[in-house]
């Protein structure tokens, strides 16, 4: 069954065409962000359809304590779970790999990108700090989650405004948002590229990314400056290949950028 | 929780006042919306939002049931499970994994719609049910009930009747329909989730929390069959969207 998808999808690229009609280098569409999809409990929400992928996030914002090493900064916590409701080979259980991987490279966009201020969530230096959550969750997913998990985060951290901050208990009140935004000073936008045999794509669908050889995701800000990457599959690249992936990367990285809006 | 101040709310004090918190009368659900096969990858799904609770729903199945010891030659299984997102819910942020809570409600999902299935149709084989709660106010298990009857439905599944969901309870000594979670959190409240099989009119859900008299509970299963079938209603119109127009 697999060798006759990976053949009908390397056949199709030899031609340069895919299996939905799109060129390499397109995203499907639609590719949309609905914000506030979960308004009432989050602190900020939004969910990401790119074709029909679906993807959704939430923060979360808390009063916690510091890490010792990092006494004048918030906390960041980025989780995204693969939920057996959006795909038929998802498990329920503790974290798979897959489910950690796609955690963690959101995680070091977000954090490594310095998206956010974390000096601007310390209430008080070595004592309290705000504690950002964002959760990630798949809700259908017909490939290229890494993406969809990116943006979402992204769009839901726009999305966020501040629960008041009751100084008497030192909690949060969530009975009472204020219109404080987050302390947002970078974008980092991630695609990712997937090769198989000697073509290059992006947006993979679930069939194509059954055939991927390697793939490459990369954060990029506005400017062009990379500030993460991953490389997944079980192929090598070559410099000339990473190469040709950071510039698709780039390009494509302006679109989502435009999608994300002011 | 905060009994101690909520305590001090004389009971019946709004008796046969007529209207609720939120303006709705004794009989009235909040405004609902439904919506079937949202979700490509799954046999079957759905969205049922009740207020702001808004539950999804997908299937998977009848297959394999893995690990294999798990598996009944003389029938399938039927196995329903509950999730709260991690920011669904309207304090702090819910840590993720199953808790007690979570898993009982898994449970009773799954006791609240396996009247409806032939489960000896499927021997060795299992039909996976996911319900996650992507924003919560009150009712979120009715929610989950009405949202899984209708992705059972839209994966094919063969059901003896459809299964609608809506919690009914007492409010300052009244019997109402769908408490929000302002009116559960009341001294004296009494929150009675109820899942109804529409044709047969027999009860699939049922359970209790506060104390209340047999007349009451009388009244209150009366009124929970009317609001169950107003469920009803908003669940054959979704069923209907949906084969409607993909036959269009």
């Amino acid at each position: 069954m697999h060798r006759m998808i990976k053949e009908h999808v390397e056949h199709l690229l030899m031609k340069s065409l895919r299996e939905d009609g799109r060129k390499l280098g397109e995203y499907r569409k639609p590719l949309e962000i609905t914000y506030g999809i979960s308004s009432k409990t989050a602190d900020g929400s939004a969910r990401v359809r790119i074709g029909k992928t679906e993807v959704v996030a939430g923060v979360k914002l808390e009063v916690g304590t510091p890490y010792p090493d990092t006494a004048d900064q918030g906390n960041l916590i980025v989780n995204c779970e693969l939920l057996p409701l959006s795909n038929p080979d998802f498990e329920t259980g503790p974290p798979s790999i897959n489910s950690i991987e796609l955690s963690r490279v959101v995680d070091r966009g977000i954090r490594e990108s310095k998206a956010i201020d974390l000096k601007k969530l310390c209430i008080k230096e070595g004592e309290k700090v705000w504690v950002l959550c964002i959760d990630i969750y798949p809700i259908n997913d017909e490939g290229n989650l890494f993406d969809a998990a990116n943006l979402a985060a992204l769009a839901a951290l726009k999305d966020a405004t501040f629960p008041a901050y009751d100084a008497k208990t030192g909690k949060a009140d969530y009975s009472e948002r204020t219109s404080k935004k987050l302390p947002m000073q970078a974008m980092p936008l991630a695609v990712t590229v997937a090769k198989i045999g000697q073509h290059l794509l992006i947006d993979p669908t679930t069939n194509e990314e059954s055939c991927i050889d390697a793939r490459l995701t990369i954060a990029t800000l506005e400017d062009g400056t990379i500030c993460a990457m991953q490389k997944g599959g079980d192929m090598e690249l070559s410099v000339e290949e990473i190469d040709a992936m950071i510039e698709l990367a780039q390009q494509k990285s302006k679109e989502l950028l435009k999608v994300l809006g002011k | 929780m905060n009994t101690m101040t909520t305590k001090k709310k004389p009971m019946k004090e709004t008796k046969k006042s007529g209207k609720r918190p939120d303006g709705r009368n004794s009989d009235q659900l909040r405004d609902m919306e439904a919506k079937v096969g949202i979700i490509s990858r799954a046999d079957g799904s759905a969205m049922f939002r009740i207020g702001k609770t808004i539950a999804l729903a997908a299937v998977y199945g009848p297959r394999e049931l893995h690990p294999k010891f798990l598996q009944n030659p003389e029938k399938g299984v039927l196995r329903c499970h509950y999730n709260m997102m991690a920011f669904s819910g309207s304090g702090e942020r819910v840590r993720p994994g199953p808790t007690r809570r979570s898993r009982e409600l898994g449970l009773i999902i799954g006791k609240a719609l396996v009247p409806v299935l032939s489960l000896d149709q499927y021997p060795n084989a299992v039909i996976d049910v996911y319900v996650e709660l992507l924003q919560t106010d009150s009712g979120t298990r009715c929610a989950g009930v009405s949202a899984a009857a209708l992705a059972l439905a839209d994966a094919g599944i063969p059901m003896k009747d459809l299964v609608s969901s809506v919690s009914v309870g007492l409010v300052h000594g009244d019997v109402v329909a769908d408490l929000t979670k302002e009116e559960e959190d009341l001294e004296g409240a009494v929150d009675i989730p109820l899942a109804l099989l529409p044709r047969l009119s027999k009860f699939s859900l049922l359970q209790l929390d506060g104390e209340i008299s047999r007349e009451q509970m009388g009244e209150a299963l009366e009124l929970g069959k009317e609001a169950c079938l107003k469920v009803y209603e908003v669940q054959k119109k979704a069923l209907k969207e949906r084969y409607h127009a993909q036959n269009d």
